[in-house]
């Protein structure tokens, strides 16, 4: 190394430590302790998870039969006769599909409108603001407004009568119903924000070609922003299907699916029954704590559903990403 | 002192008339010494040159320099019908004038430079030509737009746009296949493939009329944002006159591009312009001088000057042409 430059001597070296790629030993103290938190804070969130999906599949594949799966529950205070968990997992297909064929075009609608229309300007800011309590409402708090709801004698129909004549108020329907607004926060949220990144070059140039707002709408902004829909979907479906509020109060919580009256499917809708969330509690310790183990089988089923509903939904968005040419940088979760 | 004036002026000249004339000289002094008071253009019947500074003739002209831009084709002159006619259009936004009063005849088989300095009202004036102005909440528009001597404003939007196509700044194509960009142009408002087989010829057809198609031929399934920035560009061309529009609005449509890719598109423009107008707002004054037939230059949302490329560029008749295609200022 050559001898300084002696009129240099004076003037502020150029820092050799600092702002190159320098090794953080010999980083600042206070630069140190914060890298040192950020590391640990994500080495712990990922031990954590690591710790929720190994332990439950532990737990669970213990337990986990294929037999179990398409059975039916039975009432029994032994585990090997309690059957298996055929009815919850029903219970929680249907009311996911009603939950989300419910929230699905509210949510996309009002993003659509919010948006692209958004006038006027109070009443866009009424509805953001709508949704936004509808987000942060406890779920138990949900249910409990749902119940009042569909106990009215109005809503007869969408329940049925108990034997006192009181409606019920409880039933897939009416349970589907509330579930769906806990699943239209996320995707109105998604969709939104999907729509604002969609650069305004694109709607000009799709004006520019002489088409319509509602055709720009439908053949470019929302294929251009599928993969939005997509996790917010997930974020919608994992919402409904990890709720258990609202199914305890609004389901009925019966072990079985209990149809009401004759019509044909429609008496499945009326009637009442239990989820995956509702049987784990139920057979957990803290319920009446019959079956554990099986709650442990039944909570691996539910992990591995929203898992894997994650991974499908990032790998729809990841293709529809790469056929359309967009670079997708992490993936859609 | 209008406000107008305030922006004409250089910022440290007096608001008197000797710095006006200041100005003057100091363009003159630019150029070789000339005998002054040759009246401009030569001829019998000179358009009337836009005062831009209010209550004061135009400054005296220097006499043309006859010298012959080497950059410009020889041009051919194609013109044909006329297709739009802008009378006395003037165009606001929330009250602030963006172009005053401007009036041109666009033809078939010319093409229209529309040049001028930033915020001149070249764009605006270009977007309007389509109706795109009104996607702008404040902007307001007065004087008429004739197109094939229908008012554009009697005409539905849709139909308009499909008539008067446009390019823009940047390539946007859409996230699709090449194949959907095209087709999305043709097809009826919100109808999903009417089959391929019969939009396929159609597409082909526009593909290869913006000389693109013998370099996308097999890949017509690939995504549009894959291909390059100059390839990009002319599938939005190929876009836009897939529908046969009349004219073809262009807002600099090589300012994002490489030099390679500008000289592929100035040469298509050359071609396209047989089947239609071409209006383009550009700011390369070379590229304007390479492409136009004919050149409006516009200032501070003033139409200054408007005829052949060879008179605007070579024979300026306002104080501000001359001054902007010397680059003096813009």
């Amino acid at each position: 190394m050559s001898a300084p430059i002696p009129y240099l001597q004076g003037a502020p070296q150029p820092s050799s430590e600092r702002g190159r790629r320098s090794s953080p030993w010999t980083w600042r103290w206070s630069d140190r302790l914060v890298l040192l938190l950020a590391w640990s804070a994500g080495i712990g969130l990922c031990l954590v998870s690591a710790a929720i999906v190994l332990y439950m599949g532990y737990r669970g594949i213990e337990y986990l039969r294929p037999g179990l799966l398409f059975t039916r529950p039975a009432i029994s205070t032994s585990q090997s006769h309690s059957g298996g968990i055929l009815d919850p997992l029903i219970g929680t297909a249907i009311l996911t599909v009603i939950g989300i064929a419910l929230a699905f075009p509210l949510a996309v609608c009002s993003a659509i409108w919010i948006a692209e229309y958004g006038r006027p300007a109070w009443l866009a800011r009424v509805v953001e603001s709508s949704i936004e309590i509808v987000a942060g409402t406890p779920d138990v708090v949900l249910a409990l407004f749902g119940l009042s709801i569909f106990q009215l004698g109005l809503l007869a129909p969408l329940s049925f009568r108990a034997e006192g004549g009181g409606v019920y108020g409880r039933s897939f329907i009416a349970c589907g119903m509330v579930l769906s607004l806990i699943a239209v926060p996320p995707l109105f949220t998604a969709t939104r924000d999907g729509l604002q990144a969609v650069p305004a070059h694109m709607r000009e140039a799709a004006f520019a070609l002489g088409k319509t707002r509602i055709t720009t709408i439908r053949r470019v902004l929302l294929p251009s922003v599928r993969s939005n829909i997509a996790t917010g979907l997930t974020l919608g479906i994992s919402r409904i299907i990890g709720d258990t509020a609202i199914v305890l109060l609004l389901l009925g919580e019966t072990l079985h699916i209990e149809a009401q009256g004759s019509f044909p499917g429609l008496n499945i809708l009326r009637g009442t029954g239990s989820t995956l969330t509702t049987y784990v509690y139920d057979n957990s310790p803290a319920g009446e704590g019959a079956a554990p183990q099986k709650a442990y089988a039944a909570a691996f089923v539910l992990l591995l559903f929203v898992l894997g509903l994650n991974l499908l939904v990032d790998r729809i968005g990841r293709s529809h990403g790469r056929r359309m040419g967009l670079s997708v940088p992490g993936g859609a979760v | 002192m209008s406000a107008e004036e305030m922006l004409l002026d250089p910022p440290n000249t007096a608001d008197d008339g000797s710095e006006a004339l200041a100005t003057g000289g100091h363009a003159r002094s630019v150029h070789p010494p000339s005998a002054p008071g040759v009246a401009p253009g030569g001829s019998d019947e000179v358009p009337p040159v836009r005062t831009i500074v209010l209550d004061r003739p135009p400054s005296p002209v220097a006499p043309p320099v006859r010298e012959r831009n080497p950059l410009r084709a020889p041009s051919a002159s194609t013109a044909g019908p006329e297709r739009l006619r802008l009378s006395e259009v003037s165009i606001s936004y929330a009250g602030k004038p963006a172009v005053k009063s401007v009036s041109l005849s666009i033809h078939q088989g010319e093409v229209l430079a529309l040049i001028g300095p930033s915020g001149c009202g070249k764009t605006t004036l270009l977007r309007t030509l389509n109706r795109l102005t009104e996607l702008t909440p404040s902007a307001a528009r007065a004087g008429q737009i004739l197109l094939d001597g229908e008012d554009i404003h009697g005409l539905p939007d849709t139909s308009l746009r499909s008539r008067v196509a446009m390019v823009f700044q940047q390539p946007n194509p859409f996230p699709m296949s090449i194949f959907d960009n095209v087709a999305f142009a043709l097809r009826e408002q919100s109808r999903k493939r009417p089959r391929r087989r019969e939009l396929e010829p159609l597409v082909i057809d526009a593909l290869s009329r913006a000389g693109l198609y013998e370099e996308v031929r097999d890949d017509l399934d690939h995504p549009a944002l894959r291909l390059s920035g100059g390839q990009q560009q002319r599938l939005c061309i190929a876009r836009a006159i897939a529908p046969r529009p009349e004219v073809l609005l262009m807002d600099e449509p090589c300012s994002a591009l490489d030099p390679v890719s500008t000289r592929v598109i100035e040469q298509l423009i050359g071609e396209l312009r047989r089947e239609l107008a071409v209006v383009i707002v550009t700011h390369n004054l070379a590229q304007a001088q390479r492409v136009a037939d004919k050149v409006a230059f516009l200032y501070l949302g003033d139409l200054v000057e408007y005829g052949p490329t060879a008179e605007v560029f070579d024979e300026p008749r306002a104080q501000h042409t001359r001054e902007y295609v010397r680059g003096v200022f813009g």
